[in-house]
């Protein structure tokens, strides 16, 4: 065993729970990976306009189904990234009208380049974008991961989903974060007939189907309703089912509380019972609070993925992974268009990123439990 | 014992009362009714109806009754097992439902059973050779099961099925006996069709479920009991699979009861990516539509289905574990 | 006197592979179990008792591992086998466990399975050595029960270990350890979970089926009581060595380690003076990872020789031969 020195055994007694729960979770590499991963993620989502090449609305008939395109590094000039503009061909035999890249037509790419008019974190407009073509024409741009039937840029649109696909796991999560609370809460803290009838309920609504009943809530929003609308209300039906785990966690943590020593002296000592509560209890398993939420986020998201996937969820002109997927719901249209399947790749990697983040947490807040 | 199977029947009984009850309450939601919808379609279709037809057509299927009224009617005939006429099929529910309800169910026990069959001896294993390269494999499988939405994973394998085997993935059945009367070749058609979205319903849950199996089995191991079957002379293989598995399929099997919901849930929209001829796409659509009695009997016999399920479960860990047979408490 | 050696350990050494390095736990043991004698090992929680009891028994958890020494069954016999040589999941070894040597548990909450009933444990152990039917089996079964003292033992026989007090489990568990009729049992801290008069009805029946079946009993414990109760030599460990050995009497009247010396001052005596303060060992045992250079007793002990007892580990006991491993033995 590694000698301590007197020191850094200082510091580890003196150490607030947060900070163990930080130095737990640090050796976990995968975690501390996952976190990076998410707040990217967040970034993203936050500077997703920036981030994007072509106008994500901006359809055009003639770009439809366009492969994705690769950005060309060099040329005969040396180091000189560019693509190439697209021409289209008619197939004579079948009249279809397919795009090849036209090697003659080359279009500079470039940093901070000025592309479509957008609002920077709702602050000022601008039209800066990361990347983008300089010169060419109004329905020229970076394909990466091609377009869609509308012709609108794939990779563009994903981006700009990023936004609405976590924001709403977010919104839900803390929804279902407070009723979480207070009825786990209640549950835990009163015990009784009170905790007895709040568990029924809790298992009542988990033998329940949920997807059935998601379709139920969300078929039954009137077509009238505004895009914003829409998105609070499937918040609220999402995090309708998803507050019963947080509320059993909450509840475990507060019955187990209930009985620890401190506790008890709080409360002889003549601590009301707010105070109890907020200053001694929530501490305790503030921790663990935030690894279930970490776990409980990838659910709300694949909700609403899976809900808009159905139409059932977020309607365009919205934008999210779920109404992306929804593309690619048919097959004759997938074989021919298999880029439309990309908007996956950033739900699975948010899933699994969420998954080792909130199992870290989960770790570092209770390594024995 | 009886203590324990009555709370848990009567659970299950208010349970469906508060399905039926939800249900009843969310096809009531949107504003408007059938027959709006109904003169919307005849009105885009070129004809009309008239005020007194609307007003006729509402008498007709109750709708002009307050809700409690409608609701309690509703139930008094669903307990006689008549569900109503669907109006869209204009052919009473249970007729439209038909097979789909049976087969909604057989494919989501068909993911049971794989997700018990496959998870627990995975589980096993992963727990007895802690870090081997079997190990490794399957936490990284069931990472995969776990990142995938299930529906994801249905559409993944049908394009990957459809690209590289030109085939049409998906359905129970091959194209003679989709309309055919059932038979043992029936049967046996659909047994051969089950295992695909079978395997795509049940990757979730079995990642899951090996997890919980592993981490179990892990504490128990390290018990004393073990030590003292060990102390016995005892085969290993004999020890473990007796004494510490036993103890972890506790939490296994209480894991099983809200994995039947899950099932139930993901193969409605598994079944609507490979077009399985099951409840879920019957239910999109009669949601849709403001279907009410089509809709509604859907939601609540799946319900009522699952919550039988759940019941069948919790008798099974009834039966695992001898201090709630004897006790009626673990 | 000339008992027959059932046992004899032999230089065993154990050592447990952690991230934060190697840990010694077992250095140098060497004892002698003999048919119909009680030998005491005795020592503060940490000092191997256990992990000596499991290594005979092949029964070592990762990362524990024997690097050392012999444990020799039936010695200079024909049939002397070295159970360190043996494959620990052979059926030879474990024919052996529960057929020559028996384990008694501590805890007897926890020891026995709460998924089977005892009769279904107990068969189990029977059946394990020898091949009999379910119905002989059972029987032998009941008869155990019987043994040990539990009244009504073809009903108790289906009862689960939930339904029993902890005084019956124990004895449950001193029955399955003698399903197999072993000529060794090994009892690890029995009635260290258990009552003051439960303890003494466990002890007492201990003593009983040692000298009905001439049993060589190996008995682990940290009670003092005890020891001077059931045993006939006692071993002391400290940090996984042994540092004392000596016959029962000559121990307590005469003991020759600072360590012993320090365990027996700290036995509460009725006779003491009113609110006198009660003797301890100062400073704490240090973690087996960390063991002071040369005799790991030295920052405890109140004769330490600064010079003497830092620089180098005292010479090991043999075994069989009382005395002390401490330089305090050693002429200078």
């Amino acid at each position: 065993m590694s000698a301590t020195t007197a020191e850094s055994q200082d510091r580890w007694a003196e150490a607030t729970q947060l900070q163990l729960t930080w130095w737990r979770f640090r050796r976990h590499r995968l975690a501390v990976v996952s976190l990076v991963v998410v707040v990217l993620f967040y970034l993203v989502a936050a500077f997703a306009d920036f981030l994007a090449i072509n106008d994500p609305h901006a359809t055009d008939a003639r770009r439809s189904f366009i492969p994705p395109q690769a950005i060309h590094l060099f040329d005969e000039d040396g180091f000189n990234p560019h693509v190439y503009g697209l021409r289209g061909v008619r197939n004579m035999q079948t009249f279809q009208l397919t795009y090849t890249p036209d090697p003659n037509r080359k279009l500079p790419v470039r940093l901070f380049t000025r592309g479509y008019t957008y609002n920077l974190l709702g602050l000022f407009e601008t039209d800066i974008h990361l990347l983008g073509v300089v010169g060419g024409q109004r329905t020229d741009g970076i394909f990466l991961l091609g377009t869609d039937q509308l012709g609108r840029d794939l990779l563009s649109r994903i981006i700009v989903a990023t936004r609405v696909s976590l924001s709403i796991g977010l919104a839900g999560v803390t929804l279902s974060l407070l009723l979480g609370v207070i009825l786990g809460g209640i549950s835990g803290l009163y015990g009784g007939w009170v905790d007895t009838f709040i568990q029924r309920v809790i298992e009542v609504l988990r033998s329940i189907p949920t997807i059935p009943l998601w379709m139920g809530l969300a078929a039954a929003l009137p077509n009238t309703w505004s895009t914003t609308q829409v998105y609070f209300a499937i918040t609220v039906i999402i995090s309708l089912i998803g507050w019963t785990d947080l509320a059993r966690v909450v509840r475990g943590r507060f019955l187990s509380l209930r009985e620890e020593d401190f506790v008890v002296a709080a409360e002889l000592a003549g601590a009301t019972q707010g105070r109890v509560i907020f200053r001694h209890m929530l501490p305790s398993f503030a921790s663990h609070i935030i690894a279930a939420v970490s776990l409980a986020l990838p659910a709300m998201i694949v909700s609403e993925t899976a809900l808009s996937f159905l139409g059932l969820g977020l309607r365009p002109p919205a934008i999210s992974w779920g109404i992306l997927l929804q593309d690619a719901q048919n097959i004759q249209v997938l074989a021919n268009a298999p880029w439309l399947l990309s908007a996956a790749v950033p739900v699975i990697v948010v899933i699994l990123a969420f998954n080792f983040l909130g199992d870290g947490l989960r770790d570092a807040a209770d390594p024995y439990g | 014992m009886l203590t324990y199977l009555l709370q848990r029947l009567g659970l299950a009984l208010i349970t469906c009362i508060c399905i039926s009850a939800l249900t009843f309450v969310i096809i009531r939601l949107p504003p408007g009714d059938f027959v709006d919808a109904y003169i919307a379609n005849l009105v885009a279709s070129g004809s009309s109806v008239s005020q007194e037809q609307a007003a006729a057509m509402r008498i007709e299927y109750g709708l002009d009754q307050p809700i409690i009224v409608q609701y309690a009617r509703w139930m008094g005939r669903v307990l006689q097992g008549d569900f109503g006429v669907s109006m869209v099929w204009r052919r009473p529910v249970s007729e439209v439902i038909g097979d789909r309800l049976w087969l909604t169910m057989v494919v989501s026990v068909a993911a049971l059973f794989l997700t018990w069959a496959i998870a627990l001896p995975i589980g096993i294993y992963s727990a007895v050779r802690q870090y081997s390269i079997g190990d490794y494999l399957f936490t990284t499988i069931g990472f995969i099961g776990l990142a995938i939405p299930n529906f994801l994973l249905a559409l993944i394998l049908m394009y990957l099925g459809f690209r590289y085997l030109g085939l049409s993935v998906g359905g129970l059945f091959s194209p003679e006996y989709v309309q055919a009367a059932w038979s043992w070749a029936r049967v046996w058609d659909l047994m051969k069709h089950l295992p695909l979205p079978a395997a795509v319903l049940a990757l979730a849950g079995t990642a899951q479920l090996i997890r919980i199996m592993r981490a179990n089995l892990l504490d128990e191991l390290r018990r004393p009991y073990v030590v003292t079957a060990r102390a016995k002379g005892l085969s290993e293989r004999h020890v473990v699979l007796k004494y510490p598995v036993r103890a972890a399929l506790n939490p296994f099997a209480s894991s099983i009861a809200y994995l039947f919901p899950y099932l139930v849930s993901g193969s409605i929209v598994v079944s609507l990516v490979l077009g399985l001829p099951t409840v879920g796409p019957l239910l999109l659509q009669a949601l849709v539509a403001q279907d009410m009695f089509l809709a509604g009997a859907i939601v609540l016999l799946l319900g009522v289905m699952t919550v039988i399920g759940t019941l069948i479960s919790d008798l099974l860990l009834m039966w695992i574990d001898p201090r709630i047979r004897l006790e009626g408490r673990s | 006197m000339a008992e027959r050696t059932s046992l004899a350990v032999r230089d065993l050494a154990v050592h447990f592979a952690m991230e934060q390095g190697t840990v010694r736990a077992l250095e140098g043991v060497s004892f002698d179990l003999h048919a119909g004698r009680t030998l005491g090992i005795v020592g503060e929680s940490g000092c191997g008792k256990s992990v000596t009891a499991r290594s005979i028994l092949r029964i070592l958890d990762r990362p524990g591992k024997i690097v050392g020494g012999s444990i020799l069954l039936d010695p200079g016999t024909a049939e002397e086998t070295d159970l360190i040589a043996i494959d620990p999941d052979s059926s030879r070894m474990r024919g052996i466990r529960g057929g020559r040597i028996g384990l008694i548990f501590q805890e007897p909450m926890t020891a026995l399975s709460v998924h089977y009933t005892v009769g279904n444990q107990i068969i189990e152990a029977v059946r394990q050595p020898a091949d009999l039917s379910k119905a002989a089996a059972r029987d032998r079964a009941i008869e155990l029960l019987r043994e040990v003292g539990i009244p009504r033992p073809e009903l108790r026989v289906d009862a689960y270990p939930f339904q029993l007090s902890g005084g019956l489990r124990q004895r449950v568990g001193i029955a399955m350890a003698l399903a197999g009729n072993p000529d060794i049992v090994i009892a690890d801290e029995p009635t260290t979970a258990l009552d003051v008069t439960t303890q003494a009805q466990v002890l007492d029946l201990l003593r009983r089926l040692q000298q009905e079946k001439n049993i060589a009993l190996m008995l682990i414990t940290h009670d003092m009581g005890v020891i001077a109760e059931m045993c006939d030599e006692v071993a002391v460990m400290y940090l996984g060595r042994v540092v004392e050995y000596a016959p029962v009497l000559e121990l307590f009247t005469a003991p020759r380690h600072p360590y012993t010396r320090a365990l027996l001052r700290a036995v509460p005596s009725i006779l003491a003076t009113p609110r006198q303060r009660l003797a301890t060992i100062g400073g704490a045992v240090p973690h087996p990872g960390a063991r002071p250079q040369g005799c790991a007793f030295h920052p405890r002990c109140t004769d330490f020789m600064p010079g003497r007892c830092d620089a180098a580990a005292p010479p090991p006991l043999t075994a069989g031969c009382t005395g002390a491993s401490c330089f305090l033995e050693v002429p200078a």
